[in-house]
């Protein structure tokens, strides 16, 4: 206990505070002067900054929602009682989520080359021409969402799987004995009972794709043309790429407060108790 | 006819979850042969779906460029102490927030939730800066200590935790055990299967870790695998066979580790997570 609480005293509140601070300063070198409000005030007229929000965003509103009805479909696909060789399937399709996040990027870097990518030699078969995935700002974007969908599709399946495994049976038996249709059930037991996992699963994703990193930096190194910079890259760049740290932590300030916002919005849209 | 119905209901949910399973497996699978290709056969189109016999050659490569075995050692010294320490501590601390009454405490918990909402990137400056003052860029405890106590560990362990019955531990003290005994021989066999849940997420969070390495890790030797791999993108000339070989390489420890704790992992994080 006091040991935990020291560590997080040290390691998380402290720069917590530190960065709030650093947040009103400029840093040149060692020199550290307080400037009031001119970082945010130049966060909010840099136009990459605000291209690094509306990315953020753009793939958080597309990405989540897709991954999240597809891991659903499969829970309940997987879940229905007639199957046969759900650890199989179980496994496989969690297979993603257990290869290292950032050999997954690379391998779909390669994947994805526009010239000799299987993507798109696969892609020429059904007549498709070849797509600029990593050399195009919207297929950029959209190469970024499909590898995040690949990876965390079947971590999301899973935590849905276990949440119907612990909806009990009786609630079925006796809405069958009622005479409820198959279809009443899903809509009447299944996604009621659903909801705390289904809530979990949303800010959870939500929280992630806020903090998107690592697909980003793998894949395009936020480009082209900025178009898959995110805040946390941008973030990154400002600090360790023109140590600008002053910049950084109003950076680092403007993603807690969005995570926030979006927490508190979640938490109050889907959960009354 | 309602029969037959059924029946091709029935392959339609086959077919479309062979499909899914195809597409989660294929580009695992391409990986995999592609660590045992030279760089340019796997940009081969049609592409090769056998493995090829440049495994050796592509590891010595890899080993060249990178210094594999001390990159890879780096990696699993890190995610294991880690781990090991992490799962210890959270543990420790999910029991005392659990289990005992002391001044402060909702205090205390409330901190720690609040610290489970903030994103760690806020964290990032002040931290390298401390780094930097200790003069412990480029050292494992720089990786490992910042993040050792983690608030979602703490969390998970506490709700786990909550559902001993006060009753065991009672009786134990009227025993005449200390506190640490306690937690050894009577929490510690009864919450196993959280504690194997906590290790998974502990280890897949630290072997995946690429920021914050790739902030304090700038000398090549200490670099993780992360931070490695991504280091060879950067290069001019990209040989893809030892890349290829050494994304393979950085996802088996996750495998294993994964497996041998698979069964507890999914109730574990899901138990504490959504029930209160």
């Amino acid at each position: 206990m006091a040991p935990a609480f020291l560590l997080i005293l040290i390691f998380t509140v402290y720069p917590v505070i530190f960065s709030f601070i650093l947040s009103f300063q400029e840093v040149r070198g060692l020199e550290k002067s307080f400037v009031g409000l001119a970082n945010y005030s130049r966060l909010f007229q840099d136009p990459v900054f605000y291209k690094s929000l509306l990315n953020t965003f753009q793939i958080l509103i597309v990405q989540v929602p897709i991954m999240l009805f597809l891991s659903l479909l499969i829970a309940v696909g997987l879940h229905s009682s007639m199957l046969k060789g759900k650890a199989f399937f179980r496994i496989s399709y969690f297979m993603p989520a257990i290869t290292a996040l950032v050999a997954a990027s690379i391998v779909f870097m390669i994947l994805l080359d526009e010239h000799f990518g299987l993507v798109n030699y696969l892609l020429s078969f059904v007549g498709i021409e070849p797509i600029p995935w990593l050399t195009t700002p919207f297929w950029a974007k959209v190469s970024v969402i499909l590898v995040m969908t690949w990876r965390w599709t079947g971590y999301n399946m899973v935590i849905f799987l276990a949440g119907l495994q612990n909806i009990p049976s009786e609630l079925y038996e006796a809405a069958s004995i009622d005479g409820a249709s198959k279809i009443k059930q899903f809509f009447m037991i299944t996604i009621p009972q659903l909801k705390p996992v289904f809530i979990f699963t949303v800010v959870m994703s939500t929280i992630g794709t806020l903090q998107l990193f690592d697909e980003a930096f793998i894949l395009t190194q936020g480009g082209p043309n900025n178009a898959t910079m995110t805040i946390t890259l941008y973030l990154y760049e400002a600090g360790f790429k023109f140590f600008d740290f002053g910049y950084a932590s109003a950076i680092a300030y403007v993603l807690v407060i969005i995570t926030a916002i979006i927490s508190w919005v979640q938490m109050k849209l889907v959960g009354d108790d | 006819m309602i029969h037959s119905k059924k029946i091709s209901s029935k392959v339609g949910i086959y077919c479309l979850l062979i499909a899914g399973v195809v597409l989660s497996i294929a580009p695992f699978y391409w990986m995999l042969v592609g660590s045992t290709l030279p760089s340019g056969e796997i940009f081969r189109l049609p592409p090769k779906l056998l493995p090829g016999d440049y495994l050796a050659k592509n590891f010595q490569s890899l080993n060249e460029s990178l210094g594999f075995a001390k990159i890879f050692w780096n990696s699993l010294f890190i995610a294991l102490v880690y781990t090991l320490l992490s799962t210890l501590i959270s543990s420790m601390a999910g029991y005392a927030f659990a289990k005992f009454k002391f001044k402060g405490k909702n205090l205390l918990f409330f901190i720690i939730l609040c610290t489970l909402m903030i994103p760690s990137q806020v964290t990032l400056i002040p931290l390298f800066e401390m780094m930097v003052t200790f003069n412990w860029l480029n050292t494992y405890q720089a990786i490992i200590l910042p993040t050792l106590a983690s608030p979602f560990a703490i969390y998970l362990m506490r709700q786990n935790m909550k559902s001993i019955p006060d009753s065991i531990i009672e009786a134990s003290r009227v025993d005449g055990a200390g506190e640490l005994k306690i937690f050894f021989t009577v929490i510690f066999p009864v919450t196993r299967p959280a504690m194997a849940a906590v290790a998974i997420f502990l280890f897949m969070s630290q072997w995946n870790s690429l920021l914050w390495p790739l902030i304090t890790l700038n000398s090549k030797e200490m670099f993780t695998l992360p931070v490695a791999l991504s280091s060879l993108i950067g290069m001019a000339r990209i040989d893809y066979g030892q890349l290829m070989l050494g994304t393979t390489l950085s996802t088996i420890p996750i495998m294993i580790f994964f497996l041998l704790l698979q069964k507890h992992f999914i109730s574990g994080i899901l138990g504490g997570a959504v029930k209160e």
